[in-house]
């Protein structure tokens, strides 16, 4: 029954699927650009940004197409209000990211204070949580969307980590202050993009309960 | 163009006009008046083929005589009078000498209740061919069968063709009497209301039936549910009477448009129900 | 106060309802008081005889075949001219004709001849069949009167029967491009069918029951024999009942009762079959 209905909810939750994997390809080269020190790469994620914003104004004009012409009601409804904050969380992380590929760029080819290493793995650990989040959406798994958000505390505790490491090396040479800086806003945009999965995991919690709960209360 | 006297509704070359531009039928500044009243005042359309376009509106602005217009169904109001163009495939099917049972034929019409004759589901769908002139049985058995599989009732009712039409649910008999319409091969299918003696679930199925036929048919419906018409059609026309008690076309656009931003101040008034 | 009230109230319903089935009873009383006198008194001259029989001794003596087959000969001529012609005028009435004066004028001149007395009948019957047409006096003659006669009825009948078919049906039908004659012929008149068959069996009992208009056009008292063309003078039963009740000294009583109770099962049993159509149609 509905059967036209059901296509156009199927695709909508499909295009969010294709956001998030924009997404996640943005923090993963965003990352991969500062530690290649490529400023063409760096560029280009700057460049497909616009592209996961024009994305997200898609999918919302359909979610209001949707309710305006379909009257979602009960799980139809929670999935589409959803999906209208996941979107924002989304498109945040995409800026995220960018913001990633903008400090990428005024690094420049300046020498390095340090080698990469806890950085990377926020990242990874952060794509890690966003496509599981995608496998809880998709799959109305509230057990996964609860066990992501304790995977945060793995990824603040690195940027904790990153942070103490950073500001010892800075004490230890002040003339490392301005590139350890941009390093620990890196850190902290990556962090920011972790809580914001959280926030998309609350957002799966909502359609398969009804309920609405803090269940990732970040430290930051 | 002309058999005998009859005007020919087939298209020929001088009317691909209306192919090339996708457009089926046609209002052209029509009015439409019984006797001393204005049913219908100036309205000019175009409806694409192969889509479902509504046409909404409070009661009494003319919804159902503008529907009507398209299958000269108002032939049968003696004092109805029409001024203006109206066409079907390029041809002005006002003009003198149109085959008005031939029009119909290929402009069918679902109408607010289920009205199976009473005879059996055989006999109801088979009824228009045979009229038609189609005796062989064969034939006929194929053209139930198809039909009745395209009207999506076809399971609930191959062990039973010979129950009275009227022994099935209302939906299942609406659901019959497109059946009994798409057996005479129309391109156009009216309907005027469907849905409304019906209960949620039937209108559901009767929705997602419409969606199906909008692949090989023109669909032009009339609702006084705007849900639906949101739900179901491609374009949607919203109707209001006027001062002087006639109806005219308020808005006329894409369904995604009317319902998410309409142009005109009325229609918003209507469809958020401030008024109507 | 209240009380006494509902009391009035209350006392008020009780003479309505037996002041209604007082009237009721005023008339189903004298009806079944007439069936059973008429039974007890004709009952005895009932045998095979008096119903195979031709007549004799001036109807004293012998049966009423001749007038039985002459009845049912008279309401089938009847109904063969009243029954196609009501039904066609019936169909050009609710159909094809426009609400205007002219219509109006007809129809009230079609409810005016259900009103015309019989004998007016008779006498048009006997100028225009028997005298115009030149059809003498004769069964044909009469059974053309009497349809004309019975005409009202079916037209009015049909017409009824067929504006009361729903007009969902027919707009279902035109609206396939099926034509304005057929939809009239597959899903009009099958639908009208039943009311118009009601109509006519009752107009044929009606005619059954007529006696001054086919005394002027054909029926006799007594004729040698059954009637064996519709060309023949015939006897028919009401207009025999009249003659043995009026004008044969000494005719038995039982005797007259006798054609009275066959003549009234013959309306009766026409009558129950009406009712029968009609029933079983509304179950449909």
């Amino acid at each position: 029954m509905r059967k036209n209905y059901e296509r156009a909810l199927k695709a909508l939750q499909d295009e969010v699927l294709v956001m998030a994997s924009m997404v996640e390809k943005s923090i993963k080269r965003s990352i991969e650009a500062l530690k290649n020190r490529d400023l063409e790469l760096a560029r280009q994620i700057i460049a497909d940004d616009e592209a996961i914003n024009n994305k997200r104004f898609d999918i919302e004009e359909q979610c209001v197409e949707l309710i305006a012409t379909q009257q979602p009601m009960a799980v139809d409804l929670r999935i589409i209000i959803a999906i209208l904050n996941m979107l924002v969380d989304l498109e945040r992380i995409g800026d995220h990211s960018e913001g990633i590929a903008k400090i990428a760029i005024m690094v420049g080819d300046e020498p390095p204070i340090k080698p990469l290493i806890d950085l990377p793995r926020m990242a990874e650990k952060s794509c890690q949580m966003l496509s599981e989040a995608m496998d809880a959406f998709i799959n109305r798994d509230v057990v996964l969307a609860k066990k992501i958000c304790d995977d945060d505390e793995e990824v603040d505790a690195l940027y904790e980590q990153v942070f103490r490491e950073l500001l010892i090396i800075m004490a230890e040479n002040p003339k490392t202050i301005k590139r350890a800086t941009r390093l620990i806003w890196v850190a902290h945009n990556l962090e920011r993009s972790a809580d914001r999965i959280t926030n998309i995991c609350e957002r799966v919690v909502f359609i398969a309960t009804g309920h609405m709960e803090d269940i990732g209360a970040s430290k930051y | 163009m002309t058999i005998g006297n009859l005007v020919t509704l087939k298209t020929d070359p001088a009317n691909t006009r209306a192919a090339e531009d996708g457009h089926c039928l046609r209002l052209q500044q029509v009015n439409l008046y019984y006797g001393d009243f204005h049913a219908v005042k100036d309205v000019s359309l175009d409806i694409g083929a192969r889509s479902i376009t509504a046409i909404i509106g409070p009661s009494g602005c003319g919804k159902s005589s503008m529907l009507r217009l398209f299958n000269r169904m108002n032939d049968l109001i003696p004092s109805a009078r029409v001024e203006g163009l109206v066409e079907f495939d390029g041809v002005d099917i006002y003009q003198s000498g149109i085959d008005v049972v031939e029009l119909r034929k290929r402009v069918g019409m679902v109408f607010q209740k289920p009205n199976p004759f009473p005879m059996s589901i055989y006999d109801n769908v088979a009824f228009g061919p045979r009229r038609h002139g189609i005796r062989n049985k064969r034939i006929l058995d194929e053209i139930v069968e198809k039909s009745l599989i395209q009207a999506a009732i076809w399971d609930e009712v191959k062990d039973k063709l010979g129950q009275s039409g009227l022994s099935i649910s209302g939906g299942q008999q609406q659901r019959l009497c497109i059946a009994r319409v798409l057996a005479v091969e129309p391109e156009v299918i009216l309907m005027d209301e469907p849905c409304s003696a019906l209960d949620p679930i039937a209108t559901l199925k009767i929705e997602d039936l419409m969606r199906i036929l909008s692949t090989n048919y023109t669909i032009v419906i009339v609702t006084h549910n705007m849900q639906q018409a949101a739900r179901v059609s491609d374009m949607t026309a919203f109707l209001m009477v006027g001062e002087d008690r006639a109806g005219m076309l308020v808005e006329y656009a894409h369904t995604n448009e009317i319902f998410t931003n309409p142009k005109n101040k009325k229609t918003e008034d209507y469809i958020t129900g401030r008024f109507g | 106060m209240k009380a006494s009230n509902a009391k009035r109230r209350y006392l008020t319903q009780r003479v309505a309802i037996s002041v209604l089935a007082v009237s009721l009873a005023l008339v189903v009383i004298p009806v079944i008081g007439i069936i059973i006198y008429m039974i007890a008194n004709g009952y005895s001259s009932l045998s095979w005889e008096f119903l195979t029989a031709s007549p004799s001794q001036a109807g004293k003596a012998g049966g009423i075949l001749p007038a039985i087959l002459g009845t049912v000969y008279l309401m089938l001529g009847t109904i063969l001219f009243a029954l196609p012609i009501g039904v066609m005028a019936g169909i050009y009435l609710s159909e094809y004709t426009r609400a205007n004066w002219l219509t109006r004028l007809i129809n009230m001149a079609i409810v005016n001849l259900a009103g015309v007395p019989s004998i007016v009948f008779g006498l048009f019957g006997l100028a225009v069949f028997v005298l115009g047409l030149n059809l003498g006096m004769s069964l044909l003659a009469a059974s053309l009167t009497l349809a004309a006669q019975a005409l009202a009825m079916t037209i009015t009948t049909s017409r009824e029967a067929i504006m009361a078919v729903p007009k969902e049906y027919r707009e279902g039908s035109l609206a396939i491009g099926v034509s304005r004659w057929q939809t009239i012929r597959h899903v009009v008149l099958p639908q009208a069918a039943p009311g118009i068959l009601t109509g006519a069996i009752l107009a044929m009992s009606r005619a059954a029951g007529e006696t001054a208009p086919i005394i002027v056009v054909g029926a006799a008292f007594l004729v040698g024999g059954l009637p064996g063309s519709p060309f023949d003078r015939f006897m028919a039963l009401p207009y025999h009942l009249y003659t043995v009740s009026a004008h044969i000294p000494g005719m038995p009583s039982e005797i007259k009762w006798g054609v009275a109770l066959v003549l009234i099962a013959m309306v009766l049993l026409f009558n129950i079959l009406a009712g029968i159509v009609r029933i079983k149609t509304r179950k449909r």
